[in-house]
């Protein structure tokens, strides 16, 4: 394969900031990613993840901080000084360029001979497998085929950085899971450093070597995804990673590392994720599938509830508690709307933040 | 037709092929084609063929036979194309420019105001200034640029001028919302694959703007073809800008031979046909799918 990364040690975001007017798009973003990384920057829609890309890519340019590849300031560079490839959201393929011309259009503008553009392409096309359609307009592919050429076109210049801007947003769910793997595939064989865009987070748990999360153009956590998925430092982190049960109590007793809140009358304990002190306010966050039905006697949140769906091996309940907080948890049976339930977690299942997270 | 279909009632099925109430909005347009273009071409062309003197076809052997008339196509030809040229030349860098200002608005209004001034101000306004007296020609002699007023009215630049000054509005408008367009994720794409600004206008961003040119191309020629008032105010209507329109104009007020004249407008259609054929057929070549980057 002569496809392969060009080589560089590390990519430097210093407190790289962007306003726009009075709106800060990003605050102070610091972050280090060495080569060969598949990063994801992680986040719901307007918290700077698009934005950091298009820093990084040279598309915008930032309003303080730095960026560097290794030991050179890259961004007082243009975009096409940079070199680094790029995958669109809405792919932006030249539409009157077929297939071929449009993968070898970075190798033309570095000058490469046509012969080797031609077999270079060739085997872009090959890895993305799309052989057969090179002759093509790609207003005659599919939404998967046109991404597979986005793809093919940003790597076959082998760039030292691979920036991918939700890649996978205009795909049907099926295609996303295919293209998803042959993205994973992709990088692994080629080992290119790739930074890739999304507000999916099953998206970026399944691609990423480290996921940072973004929140209002400030980074909230950094981490591989075993540690965002079940150690969340914040509690916008932990409802962003699937903990959407928010419950809020005052703390009763601390333990090393764990705490029991009292919600109204019931206590529930969990893992401490910050500092929690004893009297304090303090957020409970437990997963839809830690949260279950259990008898009425024993402890647990008291909730009404509100209605039931059926999802194939189980049913998942809706209830709302007496202070009007919405809770989801699985049940095993059928609930119907209105009867009262008891809802408890296993207390390693469940996080504890205290009022200042 | 059978039973079911004529079930369904005639409005029901006439709606379902577009046609109702509101297809009626429609027929004030057409009566007004009518009454004025289709029903005056036709007078005209037969008026044509119906001479004061010989044979149906002696108005055209006529003009094709007389220099001092068939001449005319090819001093109309010489404006008309050098303006649309020129016009379509100033106005695609300065819509490439204009695209990405802040305050496009502003400055498209400022464009456009020739537009609204029509011919015969911008006429009146070019007399003034590119006078012998004018005060052009007072500038570059103070500067001590030439000793002498340059020539500029009433010879063919002075037609070329006013026609560039009024027809580049229109042609800026035109191609400026072509290139808005084109999808800027394109140009972005382009740059991170290494093309630099010459390179992106030249593989990504021309010949995705070439098919509108053409159809500018088009409109702007049949306008500058068409010039009448400029050519007769600061050309010299006996001699270098006697354009086909003077030709028609002298036939019908001065010789009061319409079916001449007739003639002469079905000629000046003729050329301008054949050119915005030529154009359009030339378009056909080039890529003429969505200006954009993928799926919408």
């Amino acid at each position: 394969m002569t496809i392969n990364a060009a080589s560089f040690r590390e990519l430097k975001l210093d407190r790289l900031s962007r306003d726009f007017g009075t709106h800060n798009a990003l605050k102070d973003v610091s972050l280090t990613i060495g080569k060969g990384e598949f990063i994801a920057l992680l986040g719901p829609s307007g918290c700077g993840k698009s934005t950091t890309l298009n820093l990084i890519a040279g598309l915008l340019p930032a309003t303080g901080g730095g960026i560097w590849l290794d030991d050179k300031r890259i961004d007082p560079l243009r975009p096409e000084e940079r070199g680094f490839g790029m995958v669109f959201q809405n792919y932006a393929l030249f539409p009157h360029m077929t297939v071929a011309k449009n993968i070898g259009f970075g190798l033309k503008m570095r000058g490469v001979a046509k012969a080797e553009i031609d077999k270079r392409v060739a085997e872009a096309v090959a890895l993305v497998r799309l052989q057969g359609q090179t002759a093509k307009l790609p207003g005659q592919l599919s939404g998967g085929q046109q991404q597979r050429v986005a793809i093919a076109r940003a790597i076959v210049v082998e760039p030292p950085l691979v920036l991918m801007d939700e890649p996978l947003s205009n795909l049907d769910a099926k295609l996303r899971l295919e293209m998803r793997a042959e993205i994973r595939r992709i990088h692994n064989t080629l080992g290119a450093t790739t930074i890739y865009v999304t507000h999916d987070q099953e998206e970026a748990l399944s691609l990423a070597d480290r996921i940072v999360v973004l929140r209002d153009g400030v980074v909230r956590q950094v981490g591989t995804p075993e540690d965002l998925f079940s150690r969340p430092d914040h509690l916008d982190v932990a409802e962003f990673m699937g903990f959407r049960n928010k419950v809020k109590g005052t703390v009763a007793t601390v333990t090393e590392g764990h705490a029991t809140v009292a919600v109204s009358e019931a206590q529930l304990s969990g893992r401490t994720r910050n500092a929690v002190s004893a009297g304090g306010a303090a957020w409970l966050a437990i997963r839809p599938e830690d949260l279950h039905p259990v008898a009425a006697g024993q402890p647990g949140l008291k909730a009404q509830v509100v209605s039931t769906e059926f999802r194939g091996r189980e049913f998942v309940g809706f209830a709302r508690m007496a202070d009007g907080t919405d809770l989801s948890f699985l049940a095993h049976d059928k609930l119907s709307p209105g009867e009262a339930v008891t809802l408890a977690a296993d207390a390693d299942r469940v996080l504890v933040y205290g009022e200042a997270a | 037709m059978s039973a079911e279909a004529t079930s369904i009632p005639l409005k029901q099925r006439l709606a379902a092929r577009g046609l109702d109430g509101l297809t009626l909005l429609v027929v004030p347009a057409i009566l007004f084609l009518l009454a004025l273009f289709i029903y005056p071409f036709l007078y005209g062309l037969i008026l044509s063929f119906e001479p004061k003197a010989g044979g149906a076809l002696s108005n055209y052997q006529r003009f094709f036979s007389d220099s001092f008339l068939y001449g005319t196509i090819a001093t109309t030809l010489w404006l008309a194309l050098p303006v649309t040229v020129a016009t379509l030349g100033l106005a695609i860098p300065i819509a490439f420019r204009v695209r990405l200002m802040q305050n496009q608005r502003l400055l498209t209004t400022i464009l456009v105001i020739p537009i609204t001034l029509g011919t015969v101000l911008v006429a009146e306004g070019l007399l003034n200034y590119l006078g012998p007296q004018g005060w052009f020609n007072r500038t570059l002699m103070t500067l001590g640029l030439i000793s002498t007023p340059v020539k500029l009215l009433h010879n063919y630049w002075g037609v070329m001028l006013s026609l560039v000054i009024t027809g580049f509005p229109f042609t800026f408008l035109l191609t400026l919302s072509y290139l808005s367009g084109i999808d800027p994720a394109l140009e972005n794409a382009g740059a991170t694959l290494g093309a630099g600004p010459w390179e992106r206008f030249k593989h990504i961003l021309f010949p995705l703007l070439l098919p509108g040119l053409a159809i500018t191309f088009c409109l702007s020629f049949v306008q500058a073809f068409s010039v009448f008032p400029s050519a007769v105010l600061l050309g010299a209507p006996a001699g270098p800008t006697r354009v086909i329109s003077i030709a028609a104009y002298q036939a019908a007020f001065e010789e009061y031979d319409y079916s001449m004249a007739s003639a002469v407008a079905m000629i000046m259609a003729a050329v301008q046909l054949a050119i915005v054929v030529a154009v359009l057929a030339a378009r056909g070549l080039l890529y003429r799918g969505p200006a954009g980057g993928g799926k919408g």
